[in-house]
């Protein structure tokens, strides 16, 4: 028998510091497996964001750079321009791309940056213990919103792939899901995508990922993945939401 | 290059072309704007070159970091509060050691504040103003020349200390024309830039990063800056002495309050008060030793900043409690004329005088 | 298509992806805990394993190694 699947190289050894049912685990390996496929290590640089995936630096063995919370989008933005021949990718949660790093993503997303933004979407904000983030569920109950969140305190969920699909600069977005084989798969196709769009310089890529996070949901790890079938989907419809000719 | 008559905003932009920087990330604030306009006219000559206005000050202290991990020579230029939302960048690189030059062309302040020339960031510039154990170089022009040589001389030391270097400049030094040459600089052998990020090809991958989960890590890093700022306190410490050789009182002051004192001191010297200038070229390192040795030989030491009093405080610690430190200070924006402080220092002189005649 | 799969298990906390979507339950839920405290997970190599590689596919740790032949 021959070996069909194991880890990708584009990974160190480092065992994932993530909780049990993690959603970064898997987009990590999606990213890094991407990488190995298409030869791309050598040339990819990582702007690389705060959260839970904080020390992905241990993790993604590519030439990487930690931006301030929020702000990945500016720095990704500063290594691109000073290296237009490389693979330029950022790796964000929702707080730091769709909160504190709202108007860094959005303007780079206006320019139209050639550089591929990995959105990682949870709808709560993990490392810090839970609380609710821009994309938290109306009703859901966070650290910040124990009753639930109320859109008269709060707002809506912000569906920021949406925001900025309107924006002439972007070119190619598609939200997928890490919670069954088939999204799995659709996920790292979509990786492949954006980075073909990078390479093409049709303008700003980005995949949002609907990444369960079992711990701060307060559900068992095959119940998020439900959870994200049955709530989470309805309210950030999968699929591709815009996409230029490539 | 021969001497041109530039504005201090073209001198600190055409300067940094010449030291070899081919991307600005800026945005508009008064009253620093030349510099970001002439930078997006000039860059384009530039093969290379990258201009690119920021959607703020907070998106542009960021860009700067990410072409400077790529290895590029990067500046960024504000006015006050737009440098206070560059803090939290400057901190970042100043624990990622990633070099960087910011230029301030301080106004006056806090909040909005005026757009009129202060001096009253000085402890944002020496004091932090980010947060964490670090120091940030800041060189202090009083000159459009001024200008054009520390703005060039801020790359290298960036870079070999590997560390954001500000230069402080106010709404004067900006507007004012003066005859300037700047020369194009053969660019010095970089320190080492074995930080760079290049795609990891034929090597191991590179992780720029200031955060530590163990905090052993983060306080051997933490020694590791202060062995660092410790050289540069040993090493580039740059002030200029004038009219000091006899003087029975030093004016202290820097930049355009230092053009100021040089006017007082000019009627000073008419009527035979022996008022000496010592000028900070440097305000990090301070030239604490200097001012130390000075206090041997003159007891009246008086302070003159355009603001409420902040380099006092570094004049204080210098003098240990020796000597008597008088101040005079304009906040605001407002810019005194020599003759106002002429005579303001020569009040300060003879009260001195009388009082060792006691 | 016959297949066969090694988890390692140390690396393995226990989440039941693999399991779950496992077309022929080959997987199962050990009695053991590992060094980290967690149940993982055990192949069950009678089951008609095809080395189909979902349980590689979902598996977050990255746990498992899946051959065919």
């Amino acid at each position: 028998m021959k070996k069909v699947f194991e880890r990708p190289e584009a990974l160190h050894h480092a065992p994932f510091h993530y909780c049990p049912g993690c959603g970064h685990s898997i987009i990590h390996r999606l990213i890094a497996q991407v990488i190995d496929e298409k030869k791309l290590r050598d040339k990819t640089i990582c702007s690389l964001g705060v959260g839970c995936a904080v020390v992905a630096y241990n993790y993604f063995d590519v030439d990487l750079i930690e931006a301030p919370h929020g702000r990945a989008a500016a720095v990704a933005t500063g290594v691109k321009r000073a290296r237009p021949k490389h693979i330029v990718f950022s790796y964000q949660g929702d707080g730091d791309l769709a909160a504190i790093g709202t108007a860094e993503t959005f303007h780079a997303a206006n320019r139209g940056e050639h550089f591929t933004a990995f959105f990682v979407n949870n709808a709560v904000y993990g490392m810090t213990g839970g609380q609710m983030a821009p994309t938290t569920l109306i009703g859901q109950k966070t650290t910040t919103s124990p009753f639930g969140r109320q859109h008269e305190i709060a707002g809506y969920p912000l569906k920021f792939s949406e925001v900025l699909a309107q924006l002439e600069g972007t070119s190619y977005i598609e939200r997928v899901a890490v919670n069954s084989p088939a999204q799995v798969r659709k996920a790292k196709k979509a990786i492949e995508k954006a980075f073909k769009h990078q390479q093409k310089k049709t303008g700003f890529s980005m995949v949002e990922f609907l990444s369960p996070c079992p711990t701060n949901w307060r559900m068992g790890t095959i119940d998020s993945c439900k959870w994200i079938d049955d709530v989470m989907q309805k309210e950030y419809p999968l699929g591709v939401i815009k996409e230029k000719k490539c | 290059m021969d001497k041109q008559l530039l504005s201090g905003t073209t001198a600190i932009g055409e300067a940094a072309i010449q030291a070899g920087c081919k991307f600005y990330f800026g945005y508009p604030i008064t009253p620093q704007n030349a510099l970001p306009e002439y930078m997006s006219g000039r860059l384009v000559e530039i093969p290379g070159g990258v201009f690119l206005q920021a959607e703020s000050e907070v998106g542009a202290i960021n860009m700067v970091m990410g072409a400077s991990a790529v290895g590029e020579r990067v500046m960024t230029s504000s006015s006050s509060p737009g440098i206070s939302l560059k803090q939290e960048g400057i901190s970042y690189m100043a624990g990622q050691e990633l070099p960087a030059v910011i230029v301030n062309v301080s106004r006056g302040g806090p909040g909005l504040g005026s757009i009129y020339p202060a001096q009253s960031d000085y402890f944002q510039s020496t004091r932090g103003g980010g947060h964490g154990d670090y120091r940030t170089i800041v060189l202090a022009p009083a000159s459009v020349q001024e200008l054009a040589d520390m703005t060039a001389a801020a790359f290298d030391l960036a870079e070999h200390y590997r560390t954001p270097v500000l230069v402080l400049a106010d709404g004067v030094l900006a507007q004012m024309m003066e005859p300037v040459k700047i020369s194009s600089r053969k660019r010095k052998k970089a320190a080492s830039k074995e930080y760079e990020l290049t795609g990891a090809k034929g090597r191991p991958s590179k992780a720029i990063h200031s955060f530590r989960m163990d905090p052993k890590d983060q306080e051997d890093h933490n020694w590791k800056l202060m062995r660092k700022y410790k050289r540069i306190e040993q090493r580039e410490v740059s002030c200029e002495t004038f009219l000091m050789d006899d003087a029975e009182m030093a004016v202290v002051a820097y930049g355009t309050a230092a053009r100021i004192a040089k006017g007082a001191l000019k009627r000073l010297r008419k009527e035979k008060l022996k008022v000496g200038l010592i000028r900070p070229k440097t305000l990090w390192p301070f030239p604490t030793e200097l001012i130390k040795e000075i206090s041997k030989r003159v007891n009246d030491f008086l302070v003159f900043e355009m603001s409420a009093g902040q380099m006092i405080e570094d004049v204080k610690l210098a003098l240990e409690g020796k000597g008597t430190i008088h101040f005079y200070g304009r906040p605001g924006g407002v810019i005194p004329a020599p003759i106002e402080l002429y005579r303001i220092i020569s009040r300060h002189y003879y009260q001195a005088k009388r009082k060792q005649k006691k | 298509m016959k297949g066969s799969i090694k988890i390692k298990k140390e690396l393995c906390k226990g989440c039941t992806f693999c399991m779950t979507f496992c077309p022929k339950q080959c997987i199962v839920l050990s009695e053991k805990l590992n060094k980290k405290g967690y149940l993982v997970a055990e192949f069950d190599g009678d089951k008609g394993c095809t080395g189909c590689a979902t349980c590689g596919l979902m598996c977050p740790e990255i746990a498992i190694e899946v051959y065919r032949g």
